[in-house]
């Protein structure tokens, strides 16, 4: 294949200002950041308070819970990103809309509709990891606590989601690392994010197998961090003789 | 002593033989194309009307396409192949490097600017379009030229000119306007219609189609001094001059016979498939001078 390789490409002038395209990879690696550690806190929030109600003994409160697992589940992620940026803005009233519309920078509003996007489709998978690591523990921790005079908020809170929490690290670990990759879509709503940098990197240079050798090294070496911590953290939090305390 | 004469016979006959055989020794992509009767065409989706899907989502259509069958008319003359079999290979702006340069496409007509960047990539053929980059706006919206952009939302498609020339524009003259790159440009047109942004700055051919697409065409209009021109080529694989030597010639040919004024007229002075829109859009005096002298160099290099 008769490529013209040059690995020097990031160093060169993008042609607006003074930027090199090194700039742009930065720029981009600082917006997916943004984008998913935030998005990451309102997963972790709202997933665990809706775990929560999918296992407590209330039909309407569990109910509630199962339908958005369903519907944030099984819609894809680009479809809900569409809507949450096309649509749902339309149907805000006028004020609101013209203000998400046009008051705020064409950034912030993208950057929002991929935060809540984002946050609450993966909500739905934290949601079901939770509801997995409560529903784990032995029935018995539940009836020694009522029996002890916990009431049902006591015993999710001293009891039951500690030992839940250290069970679904792994499982955690790999979502947290999704929302990282899942940013990308964000590129799609024109924030301009790591993979949006590449492609603009690819089209400006021409040089695009350069482009995306580095994004891919950048969105690995992230990762493999991320997942290195979490492991570290896994070890940290372990109760020694628990089914979790790093698989013995 | 015998065997002087005879070497000399035997060097005479290979060389008689073999002068015709050298003649038409084949290389390249000419060689790839005669030894497997088929050549692989790239085109695009939706670049309307340049090279697109119409009724029938395995025929592309279009202004480049007509031309890029000009080429393969030449290609089964000078090959004398006429059972030559064309393939079609749908390329995104994205892929079309790559698959030019790897081999899966041997020429890649489409809306593709030749630029400095990408001659370091591939080759070009002659010049078949040429635009100038400006905006599409709202008849009310009060914007006139560039200058009016100043602190507002303007719109553009990703990965264009358009985008470097407005971030240029915000970096040398503080134009402080609030800069949207889109996927595509259906969409940057949606951002523009939704009140996202004032202006969509874009190639003004492309521009004219997406007001053609609009709901209400009446309500936009394409305003501002060009900011830049750029020259539409097709791709082929770099380093390859027999076969770039066939692709200009068969499209001057049909610059200089005239029949691009006909082509022309029918992708862009009359209503064209899917939905039967005409884009009105007249022979630029910038293209005019392109069919006139046709070159193979980017419009920075002009």
């Amino acid at each position: 294949m008769n490529y013209n390789w040059d690995w020097g490409v990031f160093l060169k002038s993008t042609g607006i200002g003074d930027e090199i395209y090194l700039d742009w990879f930065i720029t981009g690696f600082g917006w997916t950041l943004a984008v998913a550690l935030v998005a990451w806190t309102v997963a972790l929030l709202l997933g665990s308070l809706l775990g929560v109600l999918r296992t407590v003994p209330n039909r309407w409160l569990s109910g509630i819970a199962t339908v958005y697992v369903e519907i944030f589940r099984n819609v894809p992620l680009l479809v809900q990103l569409f809507l949450w940026y096309f649509l749902v803005p339309d149907l805000l009233p006028t004020p609101l809309e013209t203000w998400f519309k046009q008051d705020l920078s064409p950034a912030t509003s993208a950057y929002l509709s991929v935060i809540v996007c984002l946050g609450l489709f993966t909500a739905a998978r934290v949601c079901e990891q939770v509801r997995t690591g409560i529903q784990a523990l032995p029935k018995g921790q539940t009836a020694a606590a009522y029996a002890l005079g916990f009431r049902l908020p006591q015993i999710y809170r001293q009891v039951l989601l500690p030992q839940a929490f250290r069970i679904i690290i792994p499982p955690l670990t790999s979502e947290f690392l999704n929302i990282f990759k899942n940013s990308a879509v964000a590129s799609l709503i024109g924030l301009m994010e790591l993979l949006a940098q590449t492609k603009q990197t690819a089209e400006f240079s021409a040089n695009l197998f350069e482009a995306f050798t580095l994004a891919t090294l950048i969105y690995f070496t992230l990762n493999m961090s991320l997942m290195l911590f979490m492991r570290f953290v896994e070890k940290k939090v372990a109760v020694p003789g628990q089914l979790a305390a790093g698989g013995k | 002593m015998r065997i002087a004469p005879r070497l000399l016979s035997s060097a005479i006959a290979i060389a008689l033989l073999s002068a015709p055989a050298f003649a038409e020794e084949l290389s390249g992509t000419l060689k790839k194309i005669k030894e497997s009767g088929t050549v692989t065409l790239g085109h695009r989706d939706s670049s309307i009307p340049f090279s697109y899907l119409g009724n029938d989502p395995r025929q592309p259509i279009g202004y480049a396409h007509d031309l890029q069958l000009k080429v393969v008319e030449a290609l089964k003359q000078k090959l004398e192949l006429p059972e030559l079999k064309v393939r079609y290979n749908l390329v995104t702006s994205q892929t079309r490097i790559p698959l030019v340069q790897n081999g899966t496409v041997d020429l890649e007509c489409g809306s593709t600017t030749n630029n400095l960047e990408r001659q370091k990539q591939v080759d070009f053929s002659v010049g078949i379009f040429e635009v100038g980059t400006r905006l599409l706006t709202k008849k009310t919206s009060g914007i006139a030229d560039f200058a009016d952009l100043k602190g507002k939302n303007v719109v553009t498609t990703a990965g264009t000119t358009s985008e470097r020339l407005l971030k240029s524009m915000n970096a040398d003259q503080q134009m402080g306007m609030n800069i949207i790159s889109a996927k595509d440009h259906g969409e940057s047109f949606l951002m523009l219609e939704s009140g996202r942004a004032v202006a969509f700055m874009m190639d003004d051919v492309l521009l004219h189609g997406e007001m053609a697409k609009a709901r209400k065409p009446d309500e936009w209009t394409v305003v501002g001094t060009p900011q830049s021109y750029e020259i539409y080529g097709c791709m082929l694989r770099k380093g390859d001059p027999a076969f770039k030597q066939v692709v200009d010639d068969a499209l001057t040919a049909t610059f200089k016979s005239g029949e691009i004024n006909a082509i022309y007229d029918k992708w862009f002075l009359q209503p064209v498939p899917p939905k039967n829109l005409n884009l009105n859009f007249p022979m630029s005096e910038q293209f005019k001078k392109l069919v006139a002298e046709p070159t193979d160099k980017s419009a920075e290099q002009l």
